[in-house]
């Protein structure tokens, strides 16, 4: 039995450990906010936050989540109310809105760690998440605006 | 056409149109299709867009087109809500259902908003005209002297004011009032048209609750993972599913049997791995052994294919268009330019990849699909099962991106054919592998074309060729020709040319061919303005300066129109005067007089009209000492006629600048004996935050013109512009995509 929280819940898991966190996730709990897009981490629509870091979910197996903390987007905010979550919203990001899930995970861990970033230091954060409708500009644009409000 | 109805009359309403409710109904199909549509099912008669105000005062409006992501299941409610004058924080947007009684429901060809903007208007100011007779009855006042504020209807001269719930009863009662009677909104009136506002779903998107075809459920739903033919059209000789039983969660295997020429939408056959989750299905396809047999597609091979291609187009093919005589120009002697282009097969690669949940139970087929066709999804489970259309209900859900990909319900009818197998409803996912190596591909095209050129610099006869695999062979193995690729940027060249010839080679086709975000324009467009940039460069000219006189004074250009096109055409005709204004409008924002192109620094441009909209576009470009290109900025320009959600349009082609430099720069598909050499996003590669345009300025001209299409005009010309800006930077003129195949340096 693997255990470990998700959006700060205690959760078991008995299933094949092989399995990655992305499939538990969306199959078995039920957190269909994290998206498949590619199985192999390169285009981060799965991303979540594992003990606070920008991981994968599905190049993370249930069997390295044992004792972590795993926040979805589901664990944000559910009312929108986080600071990116805010700033994609008054920005008006998304376009078909797939991978934003993603691409939110991935923009509050990075603000986490950095408070002020410049461009640069945003375009080699976001640049594993990818988005074909090509909100890049607006993603870059709602980072620096999150980053305000959250100094 | 359209007649509305208060269908509040009518004694059916049921769901989300509670008792007490104003509904209207509007038809939308043809007078024609209508009544046989009616005489057909008289005892069922709904009409199809539903509006209906709840006594507590919810607006619902019906969306019966797909959202994903160009914003109509915005935008076309907000064109009712503004009309009705309804408060629009009020307004719920139901999905509606697959239903021939909605007219055409594709969500393609940009076209949604141009198609039903005027219904969409008509069916609220119905609503809002019966709403005031409520009120003024009620008060017992000339209707004239009421006016409407956000959900309430107001009489001035006596202070009273009545909320749109509260005469919803009322207004259920009463005729709809005859169109001519019916007063649309000024443009000045309009509270919601052409100004910012939000999409419907974005709190849902940003929150992850927004319900994708990935994220449909149904209960005791299986999995299932298809592995299928890798060469088009193989059959399962045999297979071996011991080991993929052995797999923890996988239920059993189910081999799908391989379509009949032509596929059409059919599945492609296969074998179907079942388990209980999505991830066990997957590992248990990778432990199938499959015997394939032979396919006469395996003699597919991208090079020698290109080489093909390249020699039907050095000579004459079927003329599409002819202005003048180009052959008695070109016999003339004097300065002639050739070039030839090519342009590779690519990939929709939509973020979320194809996916569906059917379930067959008793003849009956219920499917829930991120589909641009939901009626495609009817027809199509219908031919596969045989069953009637009637009798399959399509739910579509919000589309992780579409580019036409999501025309095409294959993956859908996988699914409906599993669950009539298995007895449970079936969810398909298909793995990014499935979605790059079993797509309906952008065609892979060759173009040549040849110019004349007077004295002044400018051409005197302009002839090009075109061939590529058509459309036209998903439905016809014989289709060798291109049909409605043609009017997408090639028997429409806008160009003040005397003498011109457009013409179309045959091609065979060996994988499957399919619409891709603008489709037949990409192509065309970047053969068309890299050669007239070509022939400025040639007189020595400015690119800008050319490209205006090379489209010539401000006319309508004569153009033939399939008879059957000809009513969608009449509102939009190709006028030179709007292309020349966003070229002027894209050099002004992009400051191209001041700018100074050489040294790896390059500007270029290229104007295209695609879905009646014309657009500019200007690329920045910088190539470093080891040939990597960076594209520091784009300015767009573009008159789309009327704008329903200008910030919308704006991140529409935003968007289309990173779909165009993938394009462009990173995305091609190549296949080898018939199998895709390409399977993920290592090796087919997009555009990232830190390769895609890092700025994009877009300019919308300010119009009262019909509304024109927005999801797709923005891509054509960016390919064409940032090959031109590397030819400015570098001195090097690239004529294939994409750029990564080309040494710069």
């Amino acid at each position: 039995m693997i255990r470990f929280s998700v959006n700060g819940k205690e959760s078991s898991f008995d299933g094949d450990p092989e399995m990655p966190l992305l499939w538990y996730l969306r199959d078995v709990a039920g957190f269909t906010g994290t998206k498949f897009g590619c199985g192999m981490a390169l285009c981060g629509a799965c991303t979540v936050h594992k003990n606070g870091e920008a991981v994968r979910s599905c190049s993370v197996r249930m069997k390295a989540v044992a004792g972590s903390s795993i926040t979805t987007i589901e664990g944000i905010s559910a009312n929108g109310l986080h600071p990116v979550q805010k700033a994609w919203m008054e920005i008006k990001v998304p376009q078909c809105g797939y991978c934003q899930a993603g691409q939110i995970m991935q923009a509050v861990a990075f603000l986490s760690k950095n408070k002020n970033p410049n461009d640069e230091q945003i375009d080699e954060a976001m640049s594993g998440n990818l988005c074909r409708c090509g909100t890049y500009q607006r993603i870059r644009t709602a980072i620096h605006q999150a980053a305000k409000e959250m100094a | 056409m359209s007649n509305i109805e208060n269908v509040s009359r009518r004694g059916f309403l049921k769901g989300a149109f509670a008792a007490g409710s104003f509904v209207l109904g509007m038809q939308t199909l043809p007078h024609a299709l209508w009544a046989a549509y009616a005489a057909e099912a008289p005892a069922v008669f709904q009409p199809d867009m539903y509006l209906s105000i709840a006594g507590e005062g919810t607006i619902t409006i019906i969306a019966s087109r797909s959202e994903m992501g160009c914003g109509s299941r915005t935008a076309l409610p907000l064109v009712v809500a503004d009309e009705l004058d309804a408060d629009w924080s009020k307004v719920k947007i139901e999905q509606g259902l697959a239903d021939a009684k909605y007219g055409d429901q594709d969500t393609d060809g940009s076209h949604s908003v141009r198609s039903f903007f005027d219904q969409m208007r008509l069916v609220g100011a119905t609503g809002r005209a019966m709403l005031i007779t409520a009120a003024a009855n009620q008060w017992n006042v000339p209707a004239k002297e009421c006016t409407t504020e956000p959900s309430f209807v107001v009489h001035k001269a006596s202070g009273r004011k009545l909320g749109y719930g509260a005469l919803a009863a009322s207004a259920a009662k009463l005729p709809i009032p005859k169109k001519e009677d019916v007063i649309l909104k000024k443009r000045s009136e309009w509270r919601y048209i052409g100004k910012d506002n939000s999409l419907y779903d974005l709190r849902d998107i940003v929150t992850g609750k927004a319900a994708f075809g990935m994220d449909a459920r149904m209960p005791n739903m299986l999995y299932a993972s298809v592995e299928h033919p890798p060469v088009l059209g193989q059959k399962v000789k045999s297979y071996d599913d011991k080991a993929a039983l052995q797999v923890r969660g996988v239920k059993q295997t189910v081999a799908i049997e391989t379509f009949k020429p032509p596929h059409h939408f059919q599945p492609l056959g296969g074998v179907a791995v079942i388990a209980d989750n999505s991830w066990a299905a997957f590992q248990g396809r990778k432990a199938l052994k499959i015997d394939w047999d032979a396919s006469p597609h395996a003699v597919y091979n991208s090079e020698p294919f290109r080489k093909t291609l390249e020699s039907t187009v050095r000579q004459p093919g079927k003329v599409v268009r002819n202005v003048g005589d180009v052959d008695a120009e070109f016999a003339k002697g004097g300065k002639i330019i050739e070039a030839e282009y090519y342009a590779p097969h690519l990939a929709h690669a939509s973020m979320e990849p194809p996916v569906a949940v059917a379930e067959y139970r008793d003849g009956k087929v219920v499917a829930w699909a991120p589909t641009q066709s939901p009626q495609g999804v009817q027809e199509t489970i219908a031919s596969v099962l045989n069953i009637k259309k009637e009798d399959v209900t399509c739910h579509v859900t919000l589309l992780g991106g579409g580019f036409g990909r999501k025309s095409k319900p294959d993956q859908v009818a996988e699914a409906a054919v599993l669950s009539k197998k298995l007895g449970k409803p079936v969810k398909v996912v298909w793995t990014r592998e499935d979605d790059i190596q079993f797509d309906f591909y952008h065609s892979v095209a060759a173009m040549y074309l040849k110019a004349a050129i007077g004295p002044d610099g400018k051409p005197t006869a302009w002839l090009q060729r075109t061939a590529y695999p058509p459309i036209g062979s998903t439905f016809d193995v014989n289709a060798k020709y291109a049909l409605d690729e043609m009017g997408l940027g090639w028997n429409n060249l806008p160009f003040d040319v005397p003498n011109h010839r457009a013409e179309n080679g045959p091609a065979d086709a060996h994988v499957r061919i399919g619409w891709l975000r603008s489709v037949a324009n990409v192509y065309h467009a970047f053969a068309i303005h890299s050669f007239a940039d070509e022939l400025a460069n040639a007189a020595n000219r400015d690119s800008v300066q050319y490209l205006l006189d090379l489209i010539g004074p401000s006319r309508i250009v004569p153009l033939e129109t399939a008879p059957e096109e000809q009513e969608e055409a009449r509102p939009y005709p190709l006028d030179t005067a709007r292309l020349r204004r966003v070229v002027e409008m894209a050099a002004e924002k992009s400051e191209w007089g001041k700018r100074r192109s050489g040294k790896g620094h390059g500007f270029g441009i290229a104007a295209h009209r695609s879905f009646y909209t014309y657009v500019a576009t200007v690329v920045e470009v910088e190539v470093d000492d080891n040939g990597d290109v960076t594209i520091p900025n784009v300015w767009s320009a573009l008159d789309a006629g009327t704008i329903v959600a200008p910030d919308n349009v704006r991140n529409q082609f935003e968007g289309a600048a990173s779909f165009g430099a993938s394009l462009a720069m990173l995305s091609e598909i190549t296949v080898t004996n018939g199998v895709v050499n390409q399977s993920n996003f290592n090796d087919y590669q997009l555009v990232r935050m830190n390769t895609a345009p890092r700025h994009t300025s877009v300019t919308i001209v300010e119009s009262d013109a019909p509304p024109a299409g927005v999801g797709e005009p923005g891509v054509p010309p960016f390919a064409p512009a940032f090959y031109n800006a590397i030819y400015a930077a570098t001195g090097k003129r690239v004529r294939e995509m994409p750029l990564s195949k080309t040494r710069l340096v």
